[in-house]
């Protein structure tokens, strides 16, 4: 583990009142809540609910319209560049370029990064190690299996170390079987003290969250351990839970 | 004993070295919901392409309704609905024109088909002069199922219908497939999701172009070679490792706050397992333990078909 | 609920046909920002090119060559200073700055009187009189020797002598403008760059959406067959077409005077041909390709390059290289540009023009037959 920067210490992300509006929408209605380093946290909430303008935020791509969010440290509105430096990123919709190949995009996603060429190739040894990766290297992208695409895409969002990595329904499609080997990578990176954020939706996966959060219509609703939630709405599980926060979308839509 | 509605019988297709779907079989009997599982890759949509009389298969034959899908192409489209997988519908026109657009195409009009789709289009109906692309994902998929539905179908055909969208409006949509199919229209839907597919007639489970198994949702359980545990304990990492690691385990998956043991040993039974796994996870630091005997869901059984196909029994 | 549907006729296919129709016009009307361009984009062209390129009413600038000046000279320059087409320049003695100042271009005309002219006169002989033009100007170049010619002649006779041999000696001078077409030479080019754009590029643009967007799937799984598709897309755009064509000649008619010398039901129904056939090419195109991106680049590389490269818009066909001539001759533009020059500026008709509108109409017969081919009512 390796980390030098004065940011590092402390949560490794805090919104305190965080706001963001187009027009007169509120995507997202002052959320407020901290992430503590080397937690595996769960942000769920329904379609539209301001998951994604909230990760916009988070990962400096978007600037809030008021209040304030800091990731490994640094603000994300005024330190941006900062922040994208320290963080991963990885999306069922992006994550590796389909027509390079394996060993490609690792140097890409490397030198991005900049790491040189020895550590990038040390890391990737031990990641591929790791991963037990058995297709060729110098296979392209696109002739992997979804659950492999997914599991590399994850382990090179990882490669530069960050001290957050951003995980976007990263589950979405794969096999069960997949699922439950990435959410042990996502264990794996957790106890080496990198915090990881993800949203998905598959319930039973956020089972698998250290604490979860539950966005609806911009507001957070919900904040708390997978146990502690589904005690508190006295219900078995958090499928449960999510009904009976999310109201019918009839209600909220328009 | 009453044709089946649609009829699958050694279904083979290729794309180039890929195999996409590798000697399917099945049959659907009228009014039933018959669902298709299996993650990407399987051969979902392929298998609905051949349906839907878009694809040719390289083997095999098929008929849905009664004809033939490779001869009677134009007598299968006039009577399926089909959703297929992803946004499929006009961005730029209104919820209303997009429906009135397919009830024309079908001949027919918003208005004959209203009694139908009434269930789902009343969800939707307070947006109907909104444009399709500016609506929630939840309600694209009600005014996709509402433009599949409007000519009256003798079959529906859905393509992973509830794919990224979240769990509240997976529920009321498989709420209205509940209520279509009190109404007797057979409904063939796909799904990455195991636990919709438990709200189904029967299911095929596919893998990689293949059917693994064929079953009622709660007979699927049924298959499940062993006893099969729910174990709980603390710390959860550390409990998935010991069991992983225990001499006798068979399978060992996380699900939610259990993990889900088979022993290999085939008449284990619960009492016996609770005792041994007190003494050696315990002495390895995992407290708060838990055991319990549990049926086998549909999950259980498709990770256990994943692994050994054959092994199962058919 | 009622589970049998009601028996019902299978629907007619014009009603089909209409109702994809109309969702068409719709994707058409509310696409404002493309709407807007392909209105308005042929309009723009026409006044920019029109303004710029009217070298039919620049005073042509000449320059008077006389050795010996004297009363007789002084009457020739005269006569060009107050014709009101000419502006004349200073007059030199020497032929040898002449050549220097056409090609840089600061003389258009230049009348070369050789010397001994007045004695020549005197003794009842024949004045040798050289007018240089710039001949690689093929309208304004003619229009500039006859003008000049006609003054020298007038001069010539106002001297009592017989009429002269006038000799004219083109000369090649570099242009801004290398075509030197006039207003009326560029509209129907213009007319076919804007249908070859509305019909080819836009259709095959819109029919490889529709693949993209994946409506199309679900468009094949109706009663709707290929054909309705096809002309369901088609036909709106052909609206569009005509009405392009009209706005432009309207607006070259009034502002520009642009003649309309033959039938105007002719010009329109051979516009109505040529987009026909471009819109045959864009279904092909669209067949053929797998996106939006594949379709457009095609189209602007295989319909719209060639229209404005070798269909004589630009460069005459003449002077194109001989294996460019021979390729030329499969470009739908060429004839239609032919065709509409010659209605337009000739009053050609049906008795001229049916070779090249029986080319086009053999064109549209291949394409069609090998678009619909390449049209599929399956995915694969």
């Amino acid at each position: 583990m390796n980390r030098s920067d004065a940011g590092s210490t402390g949560p490794a992300i805090v919104a305190h009142e965080l706001t963001r509006r187009f027009g007169d929408f509120t995507a997202v209605d002052a959320i407020s809540f901290t992430v503590q380093s080397g937690e595996v946290f769960g942000f769920l909430g329904a379609n539209g609910a301001g998951k994604t303008t909230a990760i916009r935020m988070f990962t400096g791509l978007l600037a809030p319209t008021s209040g304030s969010a800091s990731v490994a440290g640094f603000d994300v509105a005024t330190e941006s560049d900062r922040v994208r430096e320290r963080i991963g990123y990885m999306s069922q919709r992006f994550s590796l370029y389909e027509d390079l190949t394996v060993r490609e995009n690792i140097r890409l996603y490397g030198g991005i990064y900049g790491l040189d060429d020895a550590t990038i190739r040390e890391r990737s040894d031990v990641m591929l190690a790791e991963l037990d990766f058995t297709p060729s290297v110098t296979s392209l992208v696109r002739s992997l299996p979804l659950g492999w695409k997914q599991k590399l895409a994850f382990s090179v969002a990882l490669l530069h170390q960050p001290v957050v990595v951003f995980l976007d329904e990263p589950t979405g499609g794969v096999d069960p079987i997949t699922r439950r080997q990435f959410w042990e990578m996502i264990y794996r990176a957790a106890a080496r003290g990198t915090t990881v954020f993800v949203t998905t939706h598959y319930l039973d996966e956020a089972e698998y969250c250290d604490r979860l959060s539950i966005m609806v219509d911009g507001r957070l609703a919900a904040l708390g351990t997978p146990a502690a939630l589904k005690r508190e709405y006295d219900v078995p599980s958090l499928d449960d839970v999510f009904v009976r926060l999310v109201r019918s979308p009839v209600a909220d839509a328009g | 004993m009453t044709a089946p509605v649609v009829s699958v019988r050694g279904v083979s297709k290729r794309f180039g070295s890929t195999t996409a779907l590798d000697a399917v079989s099945f049959e659907v009997a009228p009014g039933e919901l018959f669902g298709i599982v299996g993650p990407d890759g399987a051969g979902k949509t392929t298998l609905f392409h051949v349906l839907t009389t878009l694809r040719v298969p390289d083997s095999g034959s098929a008929s849905v309704l009664g004809f033939d899908v490779v001869r009677d192409l134009w007598s299968i489209r006039s009577r399926v609905g089909y959703m297929p997988g992803r946004f499929a519908l006009y961005a730029d026109l209104s919820v209303e024109e997009n429906l009135g657009f397919f009830a024309s195409v079908f001949g027919t009009t918003i208005a004959d088909g209203l009694e139908l789709i009434q269930p789902i289009y009343q969800q939707i109906e307070p947006f109907r002069d909104r444009k399709a692309g500016a609506l929630s994902g939840g309600m694209k998929q009600k005014l996709a199922l509402c433009c599949a539905l409007v000519h009256r179908p003798e079959l529906l055909l859905l393509d992973e219908p509830t794919t990224g969208v979240d769990a509240v409006s997976r529920r009321e949509f498989w709420e209205l497939l509940a209520t279509l199919r009190e109404s007797g229209l057979p409904i063939i839907a796909a799904t990455p999701y195991m636990d919709e597919a438990a709200r189904c007639d029967r299911i095929a489970l596919m893998q990689d172009g293949r059917v693994l198994a064929i079953d009622e949702p709660a007979a699927v359980g049924t298959r499940f070679p062993r006893p099969l545990f729910a174990v709980r304990g603390k710390p959860r990492a550390l409990l998935l490792d010991r069991l992983r690691a225990y001499p006798h385990m068979a399978s060992a998956y996380p699900f939610g706050e259990t993990v889900h043991f088979s022993d290999r040993r085939a008449d284990m039974r619960v009492e016996q397992l609770r005792q041994e796994l007190l003494v050696t996870l315990g002495t390895d630091g995992v407290s708060d333990l838990l055991v319990e005997r549990i049926e086998a869901g549909i999950e259980d059984v498709f990770m256990e078909l994943m692994a050994a196909p054959t092994a199962v029994a058919a | 609920m009622n589970t049998t549907p009601t028996h019902r006729t299978a629907p007619s296919s014009w009603r089909t046909l209409g109702a994809f129709m109309g969702k068409e016009v719709r994707h058409l009307l509310r696409d404002r920002q493309t709407l807007l361009i392909l209105l308005l984009l042929p309009l723009a062209q026409l006044l920019l090119f029109g303004f710029a390129v009217r070298t039919d009413i620049r005073a042509v600038r000449v320059l008077v060559v006389a050795p010996e000046p004297d009363a007789t000279t002084s009457a020739l320059q005269d006569r060009f200073a107050h014709s009101g087409r000419f502006e004349l320049l200073p007059t030199t003695s020497s032929i040898d700055s002449l050549d220097v100042l056409m090609r840089r271009g600061m003389v258009d005309v230049a009348v070369v009187l050789e010397p001994g002219l007045a004695s020549a006169l005197r003794s009842g002989g024949t004045p040798q009189v050289l007018v240089v033009a710039d001949g690689s100007d093929p309208n304004t170049g003619t229009t500039m020797r006859t003008y000049a010619t006609a003054v020298v002649r007038d001069w010539q006779q106002s001297l009592g002598a017989a009429p002269a041999s006038v000799r004219i000696e083109p000369r090649l001078r570099m242009r801004f403008n290398p075509t030197l077409e006039s207003v009326n030479l560029f509209v129907p080019g213009l007319i076919a760059l804007i249908l070859t754009m509305v019909t080819s590029l836009m259709t095959a643009i819109s029919l490889a959406r529709e693949k993209e967007r994946g409506t199309f799937e679900l468009l094949l799984v109706s009663p709707l067959r290929p054909w309705q598709i096809i002309v369901g897309k088609v036909l709106p755009y052909l609206g569009l077409a005509m009405a392009n064509v009209i706005t432009v000649l309207l607006a070259a008619r009034m502002v520009f005077d642009v003649p309309m010398r033959g039938s105007a039901v002719l010009l329109l129904s051979s516009a109505t041909l040529f987009s026909l056939v471009g819109l045959a090419l864009g279904v092909l195109i669209a067949a053929v390709t797998s996106s939006q991106l594949a379709a457009m680049l095609a189209a602007l590389g295989g319909t719209m390059l060639p229209n404005v490269m070798l269909s004589g818009l630009i460069f005459p066909v003449a002077s194109m290289p001989a294996p460019m001539q021979v390729v030329s001759h499969l470009v739908p533009a060429r004839w239609f540009i032919e065709i509409a020059r010659g209605i337009m500026l000739k009053g050609s008709g049906l008795e001229l023009l049916w070779p090249p509108l029986t080319i086009l109409a053999a064109m549209l017969l291949v394409l069609l037959t090998l678009a619909i081919r390449r049209t599929s009512p399956r995915l694969a």
